[in-house]
């Protein structure tokens, strides 16, 4: 194995994906905004938000503690770690040798403990509140993501990306049933771990219906920008995840040259932009749930993940 | 709060409770009465039991005043106490809907309610510098007293103390929670932080500032208080407006209605994260603001009802302005009703949250959209018959739901009738000048008025002196009896569904604080 193209290609995947991802927020913002009639903000505006934030001073509490502090890095960094894992437009990363579909899920897990934690730290009623309710989703959104894993792990004989990427590629995977639950539910479980509509609203100013936002409430400057990165960063993860999985056609395969990686690279933004054009349609065109409606839709999403899971069991051909 | 108790045989009609006292001479177009303290407690009891509805309850100096309303015969008086020993009784004691009114009273004036319920201040929040600023005013001293909120006990009960500055730019207000998880155990409000001290300007003002005045009480309602400020002046000074400036009138009354209905709609279905019909509504918004500027010269038609008529005709283009817009909402508000009524998820949201139940509705005598879908159908237009609405065909839509679906429905229709009123307006439009000169009056004149604002009755009571100038004017804001109702309506919602609840009621700040 050639280390350094390898290590290059890896720290090229972890540039894109730190460059893109603003840049997939804007687009479907963008895209919101001329669905509702309106010329929307610039698609740049994104990347403008998080120099501006970075630029401003802190505002802490005056009760915050240490933690407060430290966990808009650690989000950021455990964030940014499971979106480097994710193959993007190349399969066979240096770093996915290391770390599996299971290793995202647990990052992406750590970050959400970590916010979750900083909601309650200052001790405001909305972190509170919004700490409670992202923990509710969470107890659901994540067994229902590990059960996705299962599935694929089933069919593919793997859960490392690189190889179920190849695998789903291939002729061989056929049309399975499991595969399309599995598909669904994790659309629903993207869906609640992004904040988007119906689950929670990331454009709303209403702190009484905030998730996500009734967390990060208490941040701002640089605190704040790191935690909105993150997002972006999980935007992205989620709909790479999403096509890696499902649609992992025009993956560069490993070791292929620099011809491959740039076709790789243009199916790679082809699918973000379809990713991100369907969610802004989808957004438009629904109204948020109860929040008491929220576990019934990611129950679905858990029982479809199970489903597809036992059909395995079933037959190894659905 | 309990139910409305039935309606004793016996108890006395609004005319006899007039007969009960004193007439008072010049106050017009209802009479006004000076009673006893017995008669006051007698109309307190006639309340309860429903079977008068209260209008407003106002101070002055040395007296307080009670408007009633009896709602099958349309027919309004006014009660009113002195009290020179500087206290009354309570009304709110025995009738829940007064209570804040008669806290608003011992903070302006001084006056003592014995024996209400809840004697914390309302509006004077101790930041003035001064307290009692219409009665016996003294400066007061120290800091702001703290304010105790309604104490809950309970396990697993926490408080989210929201606002009064919110994360939106919407009026101040303070909003006590207490939930049990996310379901509201109770809801307590705090108002005041926009109080403006307009009954404090108008004492003394001249009827040009006045009707200034009126029109700046709520900017959302500029038309429909300024309406009611004219026409309680124009009834004490016995002068009517020219037939073209009262049909205008009704044309801006409309315009304002449609305009906030709009903006309502599309707000309700955006606090649910459903932003396309607000996209869709906001538009609509603006052309009816846009095609009221081109025709009265500003957006929110400010300042253009004047007592005697209104400042100045319809522009030259206005009527085909406004006939466009209306010919636009015409064709472009079908579809997005529809879209409403066919969005499950949307639907999910608003049916059968925040139910406000008929009984409440009639008991706090909740007008417009509030009152209408919990089937109170009183809409003073069609009541009072005020000119034009006695010459023009409409229906006053009703429901029982008492949901926020049934109050975005019921704008629906409302907007629906607007929309055939101003096309009504505009095909009878009389000719004829649009401005009466009020000559100034040397004697005490009372005049009052009851006009329907888009939000609901809206009530303006005034006394001239001998000098012509204003000596007391109350308006009365719909939101007062509305308020109170959505703390009721809340209780047992979840706490995420509140702005949605709160949206559908769209009560005035501005307006109740003044």
């Amino acid at each position: 194995m050639a280390l350094m193209p390898d290590l290059l290609a890896q720290f090229l995947q972890m540039a894109l994906v730190l460059a893109l991802a603003p840049l997939l927020t804007g687009f479907v913002r963008k895209l919101k905004g001329r669905l509702l009639r309106r010329r929307g903000p610039p698609v740049l505006q994104p990347y403008r938000d998080l120099l501006r934030l970075l630029r401003k001073e802190v505002v802490l509490a005056e009760n915050a503690s240490w933690l407060f502090r430290a966990a808009p890095y650690l989000i950021f960094a455990t964030t940014w770690v499971a979106a480097a894992l994710v193959p993007t437009f190349a399969t066979g990363l240096l770093y996915s040798w290391s770390a599996d579909l299971i290793a995202i899920i647990a990052l992406l897990g750590s970050a959400r403990f970590l916010l979750a934690l900083a909601g309650m730290d200052v001790g405001t009623s909305f972190g509170g509140i919004g700490s409670s309710r992202e923990v509710m989703i969470a107890s659901l959104a994540e067994p229902a993501m590990l059960l996705i894993a299962f599935t694929v792990a089933l069919v593919a004989g793997s859960t490392q990306l690189s190889t179920v990427a190849a695998f789903m590629g291939s002729p061989e995977v056929g049309l399975r049933v499991s595969l399309g639950m599995a598909a669904i539910a994790l659309v629903m479980v993207a869906i609640a771990e992004n904040a988007r509509i119906p689950v929670d609203n990331p454009a709303t100013h209403l702190e009484l219906t905030m998730v996500h936002e009734a967390m990060v409430l208490e941040y701002s400057g640089r605190h704040l920008a790191m935690i909105e990165f993150a997002s972006h960063l999980k935007l992205l993860l989620y709909v790479s995840l999403i096509a890696c999985l499902f649609v992992p056609w025009g993956l560069a395969p490993h070791g292929a040259g620099p011809a491959a990686f740039a076709a790789g690279a243009a199916a790679w933004i082809g699918k973000l932009a379809a990713g991100g054009t369907l969610l802004a349609v989808f957004e438009t065109a629904i109204a948020k749930m109860r929040v008491f409606r929220v576990p019934e839709f990611l129950g679905a999403a858990l029982m479809l993940g199970l489903l597809a899971t036992l059909l395995m069991f079933v037959s190894r051909s659905l | 709060m309990s139910e409305m108790r039935t309606p004793v045989p016996d108890a006395p009609s609004l005319g006899e409770l007039l007969a009960a006292g004193r007439a008072v001479p010049g106050h017009r177009p209802w009479p006004r009465a000076v009673v006893d303290v017995d008669d006051w407690g007698l109309a307190a009891e006639c309340l309860t039991q429903g079977s008068v509805t209260l209008l407003g309850l106002w101070g002055e100096a040395e007296a307080v005043h009670m408007a009633l309303l009896d709602e099958p015969a349309a027919a309004i008086g006014v009660l009113s106490l002195s009290c020179p020993e500087g206290r009354f009784p309570s009304v709110g004691e025995l009738h829940a809907p007064a209570i804040r009114l008669e806290r608003a009273i011992q903070d302006l004036f001084g006056l003592e309610a014995t024996g209400l319920p809840d004697a914390r201040p309302w509006l004077d929040h101790g930041r003035w510098g001064f307290r009692r600023p219409l009665g016996n005013a003294e400066r007061a001293a120290g800091a702001a007293p703290p304010y105790p909120f309604l104490p809950v006990e309970g396990e697993h009960l926490h408080r989210i103390p929201v606002g009064p500055v919110h994360a939106g730019i919407i009026e101040p207000g303070h909003f006590r929670f207490t939930a049990s998880g996310e379901t509201i155990v109770r809801l307590e409000q705090r108002l005041g932080y926009v109080h403006k001290g307009i009954e404090g300007l108008m004492t003394g003002a001249d009827l040009a500032r006045g009707a200034e005045l009126a029109g700046r009480v709520s900017g959302d309602s500029a038309v429909a208080c300024a309406l009611a400020f004219a026409r309680a002046a124009e009834a004490a000074l016995q002068v009517e407006a020219p037939r073209r400036a009262q049909w205008l009138r009704a044309l801006m009354a409309e315009l304002e209605r449609l305009a906030n209905h709009f903006g309502d709609i599309g707000a309700i279905c955006n606090d649910a994260a459903f932003s396309l019909m607000h996209a869709h509504c906001g538009v609509l918004r603006e052309q009816v603001l846009r095609a009221a500027d081109r025709s009265f010269g500003h957006r929110l038609m400010r300042d253009v009802v004047v007592p005697g008529g209104v400042a100045h005709d319809l522009e030259p283009q206005g009527a085909a302005a406004i006939a466009a817009m209306i010919a636009e909402a015409r064709r472009r508000f079908p579809p997005l009703v529809e879209l409403y009524d066919n969005t499950a998820s949307l639907q999910d949201r608003t049916v059968g949250t925040g139910i406000l139940r008929p009984a409440l509705a009639r008991r706090f005598g909740a007008g417009g959209f509030i009152g209408r879908a919990s089937g109170r159908g009183f809409d003073a237009r069609r009541a009072m018959g005020y000119p034009p609405y006695d010459e023009l065909e409409f229906l006053v839509p009703g429901l029982e739901a008492g949901d926020v679906d049934a109050r975005v429905w019921i704008r629906i229709r409302e907007v629906e009738q607007s929309l055939g009123l101003v096309e009504q307006i505009l095909a009878r439009l009389p000719g004829g000048p649009v401005r009466e000169e009020i000559a100034t009056a040397h004697a005490v004149h009372e005049g009052m008025a009851l006009v329907e604002g888009f939000r609901g009755d809206v009530l303006a009571w005034l006394r001239f002196d001998a000098s012509g100038r204003i000596e007391r004017c109350h308006l009365r804001d719909p939101s007062w009896f509305q308020w109170p109702l959505l703390e009721a309506a809340i209780e047992g919602n979840i706490v995420a569904d509140f702005p949605l609840c709160n949206k559908s009621f769209n009560c005035s700040y501005s307006g109740h604080d003044l």
